[in-house]
């Protein structure tokens, strides 16, 4: 079995006890939840997109290192982007996670995202998010990973389009 | 009927295995159990030798296979103490065997303001059938609630039995390890005029069962966590009551006849037993059953309330307060299953960790969430002992535990 290393990695932990961005969103924000039903998780995405742009986002809820560290980590690096980007890093974090994009329509996991053409996926930088790398190695745990990702996935379809 | 912790593991050949060069503590019983190889054998020799149809052909092999089925259904009713075999219905699991009673029973005799009382403690196996004819029928809800220590609280049962029709409700609590008052609780039941379901999933496969005993009207267990494999469940309820409810699915076997504009029933229990069942599975759950009965039910619980205690012991000298174990203290009052709580680190995370050193725990709601909603988590970590489990392996847990504690700190 693969080391406990790869999986807590410093970074998750710094995230897990200190985790970023943490609270609610008054609207217009947008919320959405997410449930683990697995191990009984929930996470609350409140999301705030000013002429397509996140402006400000924040997570409450509960779950385990994996799961709220990506949720912290995904904060961060969602912040400021232009929602086109973030579904650019939701693909790429999505693939690292061993989850296909071409599956996307198919895989209940990850709400399907759309393709735009002009994506590509290899270039959106994943910074801090590579540390969740090691998760692939523990095939229970992505789904922990990826929770914050879907939730984010529904909060983004909840933005009312103008 | 004896019991030597020692010759008993030997029996499962799993624990032969080796996983990282080590060998598995399998602490998740009260999900599911390992397999004995004498159950194993009994399922294997069946398919090699006897395999045939049952209950509809008249050569001589399917004959023997027909015997060999119902001869589980009698071991089934007297590891119970049932009346008679023909009240021992063969289903896929408990869950089916409670959604058979609200399905049947329940549309049977439920209508809009009828109540069914539960408790606290149950499985959503014991909730969601019940929702479901709430939604249909409008029946109403009541719910008996806990003490402090996860025990049932009984100081207003009789309210909560007025004029109810069901009293639906655990043996053992499979979060808790609570063992709930079966008899008094089938008393208070009847002196309401409801009807007493115990949910003895948790509870048949590490005590002795005497459904006269406690006096109730229905029993719903598991084949795959006493030592039989999965697939196969029963439903015990009393002869009368079975009679009068109405069948469940409909198809071939459960028919006395068949005509253009109708059906009649068979009688008990095919009854209930609808199309090809799980022969294989029943005769598996046959051989567990006699596993079981010649260990001794009585020492298979001795030996788990010894294992329980020394385990409660060694968790909380090594981590005080560090470590807090839900449910009762006493183990007289509870099972040898044991959810936790760890230095505030997340039972994922937990169990994770202790799978480094083989140690299987289950991390998760139990599929009990409004018990999980009212111990204020949403997820508990449950290590669980059953007949294959010594000291060695609570001494492991312990030790493992230390590893989380060094990976996310005190
Ligand atoms: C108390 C209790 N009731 C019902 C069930 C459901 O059992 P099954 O999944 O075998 O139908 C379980 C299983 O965990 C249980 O522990």
């Amino acid at each position: 079995m693969p080391g406990l290393d790869d999986l807590y990695r410093e970074i998750i932990l710094d995230h897990y006890r200190s985790p970023r961005n943490r609270g609610e969103l008054a609207p217009p924000a947008v919320r959405a939840e997410g449930h683990n039903p697995l191990c009984g998780d929930e996470i609350q995405v409140y999301l705030d997109v000013v002429d397509g742009v996140v402006n400000d986002i924040k997570i409450t809820g509960s779950g385990c290192s994996i799961s709220l560290s990506s949720a912290s980590m995904m904060s961060q690096a969602v912040k400021g982007k232009k929602i086109a980007d973030v579904k650019a890093l939701v693909n790429r974090f999505r693939s690292m996670m061993g989850l296909d994009i071409a599956d996307a329509e198919s895989d209940t996991d990850l709400v399907s995202i759309e393709d735009d053409a002009e994506v590509d996926v290899p270039e959106v930088k994943l910074g801090d998010l590579e540390a969740l790398q090691g998760v692939v190695k523990f095939p229970v745990r992505i789904k922990c990973a990826t929770l914050a990702w879907i939730t984010l996935t529904q909060a983004m379809a909840e933005v009312p389009t103008a | 009927m004896s019991f030597d912790g020692a010759l008993v593991r030997k029996d499962f050949p799993i624990f032969e295995r080796f996983i990282d060069g080590a060998p598995i503590v399998y602490l998740d019983s009260a999900n599911t159990s390992q397999k004995p190889r004498q159950v194993i054998d009994a399922m294997t020799s069946f398919m090699q030798n006897s395999y045939a149809p049952i209950n509809r052909s008249a050569y001589r092999l399917a004959g023997e296979a027909t015997d060999a089925f119902e001869a589980a259904r009698s071991k089934v009713a007297r590891f119970i103490n049932a009346r008679s075999a023909d009240e021992v219905i063969f289903t896929k699991n408990t869950t089916e065997s409670l959604n058979l009673l609200a399905y049947s029973w329940g549309r049977a005799n439920l209508n809009a303001g009828d109540v069914v009382v539960l408790t606290h403690l149950e499985h959503h196996a014991n909730i969601v059938p019940w929702h479901m004819l709430q939604a249909e029928r409008g029946i109403v809800l009541r719910w008996v609630p806990l003490t402090a220590d996860g025990q049932l609280d009984l100081t207003d049962l009789t309210a909560l039995l007025t004029d109810a029709k069901v009293f639906s409700f655990t043996a053992m609590s499979n979060v808790l390890g609570t063992i709930t008052p079966v008899q008094q609780l089938c008393d208070a039941a009847h002196a309401a005029g409801a009807i007493a379901i115990v949910d003895g999933c948790q509870y048949v496969p590490h005590n002795v069962t005497d459904v006269q005993a406690w006096g109730a009207d229905f029993l719903a267990f598991s084949s795959h966590k006493m030592c039989g494999p999965s697939g196969i469940g029963v439903l015990w309820g009393r002869e009368q009551l079975l009679d009068a409810m109405p069948p469940f699915l409909g198809g071939g076997n459960m028919i006395a006849d068949v005509r253009l504009d109708g059906f009649t029933t068979a009688p008990l229990p095919a009854k209930f037993e609808a199309g090809t069942p799980a022969i294989i599975e029943t005769i598996g759950l046959g051989a567990a059953v006699d596993y079981l009965s010649n260990l001794g039910m009585a020492n298979v619980r001795e030996h788990e309330m010894k294992l329980g205690s020394y385990a409660i012991r060694t968790l909380t000298e090594r981590y005080g307060n560090d470590i807090s174990i839900h449910g009762p203290t006493d183990i007289a009052s509870r099972g040898a299953t044991l959810s936790f709580a760890f230095a505030g680190i997340h039972p994922h995370d937990l169990s994770q960790v202790l799978d480094q050193r083989n140690v299987c725990v289950r991390a998760g709601h139990h599929c009990a969430k409004p018990l999980m909603r009212l111990l204020g988590v949403s997820a508990t970590a449950r290590a669980s002992f059953y007949i294959y489990n010594d000291e060695s392996d609570a001494d492991v847990l312990v030790d493992a535990l230390a590893g989380a504690s060094d990976i996310f700190g005190f």
